[in-house]
């Protein structure tokens, strides 16, 4: 129990870098996936294959191996050190969003397009019968429908980024998770550590859950 | 009584007598990742100085032993959570970790040393060529002094959990930028790809991945000893196991006779490293 309490603010202020990390990651990544989930929906093939490819691999490979290649795998190319990519990829930090962005991206990608496939024919041809011209119908009528309708899975993507978040610190990055290990590394107390740690994740994924609620009250339809 | 009667009662007493004999049965946790100390071939197999003396102990303590892979950071839980009875994982026996568990006498020494790539500007630091902590004095006193200079803002990569942390967060080389990884593997690996300035693990650590890569890694500065460095590697054995703490020490002693260590350190580290 004390150890409880004494690793508690430790344990907190990493929780700053979990936090940053999950937030980061899923900002980028709602662009990433938007943008492949219009590529599926594309009628040319090669862009078609690129966002079927990506999504494929990206969700196809664990996070663990995709951050491992990231980090210590492209690490070992000489032509990408000497390159301008070195100063993304030399940090861990950038490292771990990199990899975080790509993997949540596909998901993502894959949450998206089913969204956009299963808005009503009906409302499309309504928006077209309106004198609506493409560009104003995706911004204003598919992309909408779409976020609405992907809400649920969206919010499960969230709290299982805000999980895989914990590998970053086989990166070397001190998050929740890298600094529980730490102090387990001097105190041999697994256990207690590990508790306070799993709750505060406990408490992140219950407000992420009831952040998504509330979206979803809001926007019903 | 019957015959049959007979035979079963014999078969289960014969059984019960054979249980105790090979009841004696010790586990051992070792890392497999550490060489020369441990490490595994590429077939997956243990291999190394530790493995091969465990298999040695055990014959003189006349048990049977099983070696259990166990990752790192882990090891110490692992040993109070009995998947095994006693590590043997080039784990240096240091006053912080005998607070939860105990040690055997030491079996064999290392010294620390930081590394870099050739060409760094910390090569060719101007230090004793080792320093003992426990000892202090004013040389020591100095070398301190020029590694915190010549280390200030410097990423510094170290395995966790280890000395070699340990000493970088005592503060005895002021304010370093410590990095820690899981495996000495991946220290080795990012000091290679020039994510850290220098890296510290056991000096022998260093000159075979050097050997085995290919990569230009050089030792620098003075080897460290004593203080947070620990009194030696030992046998890590939980409190309550004061009985088998004794066979292993018993045991130490005889290969230590038999010239068994320093046979066994001399092969895998390429100098007597036995204690």
């Amino acid at each position: 129990m004390d150890l409880m309490i004494e690793s508690l603010p430790r344990l907190l202020k990493a929780t700053k870098l979990t936090i940053e990390l999950t937030l980061l990651s899923l900002f980028f990544g709602i662009f990433v996936g938007i943008f492949f989930a219009i590529l599926r929906t594309s009628k040319n093939r090669v862009l078609y294959f690129i966002s079927y490819y990506y999504s494929y691999i990206f969700r196809g490979t664990p996070l663990l191996v995709q951050i491992f290649i990231i980090y210590f795998g492209l690490g070992q190319v000489e032509w990408i050190r000497e390159s301008f990519l070195w100063i993304v990829l030399k940090e861990p930090y950038s490292c771990a969003i990199l990899a975080f962005t790509l993997n949540t991206g596909a998901y993502s990608s894959e949450i998206f397009r089913s969204a956009f496939e299963t808005i009503n024919k009906g409302i499309l041809e309504a928006a077209e019968g309106l004198g609506l011209n493409k560009i104003n119908t995706f911004f204003k009528i598919r992309l909408p429908i779409a976020i609405r309708q992907s809400l649920p899975a969206y919010g499960n993507e969230m709290i299982l980024m805000l999980k895989g978040t914990s590998l970053a610190s086989t990166v070397t990055l001190l998050d929740l998770t890298g600094v529980a290990k730490h102090i387990i590394s001097t105190t041999f107390r697994p256990v207690e550590v590990f508790i306070v740690a799993g709750s505060i994740y406990l408490i992140m994924t219950f407000l992420i859950h009831n952040f998504i609620k509330f979206l979803e009250k809001k926007y019903s339809y | 009584m019957s015959i049959f009667k007979k035979t079963i009662l014999t078969i289960f007493v014969s059984l019960f007598l054979t249980a105790n004999v090979f009841a004696d049965k010790i586990r051992i946790g070792t890392e497999g990742a550490y060489p020369p100390w441990n490490a595994k071939d590429e077939s997956g197999k243990l291999i190394g100085f530790e493995v091969e003396l465990a298999n040695f102990l055990c014959i003189y303590m006349g048990a049977e032993c099983t070696i259990v892979e166990q990752d790192w950071d882990g090891m110490i839980p692992g040993l109070i959570m009995r998947k095994y009875d006693a590590i043997m994982a080039g784990m240096s026996i240091t006053a912080e970790r005998q607070k939860t568990i105990n040690f055997s006498q030491g079996y064999a020494d290392e010294v620390a040393s930081l590394a870099v790539m050739k060409g760094s500007s910390l090569e060719g630091m101007d230090t004793p060529a080792g320093i003992n902590l426990s000892l202090g004095g004013s040389d020591v006193k100095a070398a301190l002094k020029t590694l915190t200079g010549a280390l200030a803002g410097k990423t510094v990569c170290v395995q966790t959990a280890t000395i070699h942390q340990n000493f970088l967060e005592s503060g005895d080389v002021g304010s370093v930028k410590v990095r820690t990884y899981k495996t000495q593997d991946e220290v080795n690996l990012d000091l290679a790809a020039g994510r850290c300035d220098a890296a510290l693990a056991a000096a022998v650590a260093f000159s075979d991945y050097a050997e085995k890569s290919g990569k230009p890694v050089v030792l620098t500065g003075p080897t460290f000893s004593g203080g947070a460095f620990g009194n030696g590697v030992g046998v890590g054995i939980r409190k309550d196991d004061t009985d088998l703490l004794k066979r292993f020490n018993k045991a130490i002693d005889t290969a230590r006779k038999q010239g068994k260590i320093s046979e066994l350190a001399t092969k895998w580290f390429g100098f007597d490293a036995s204690m």
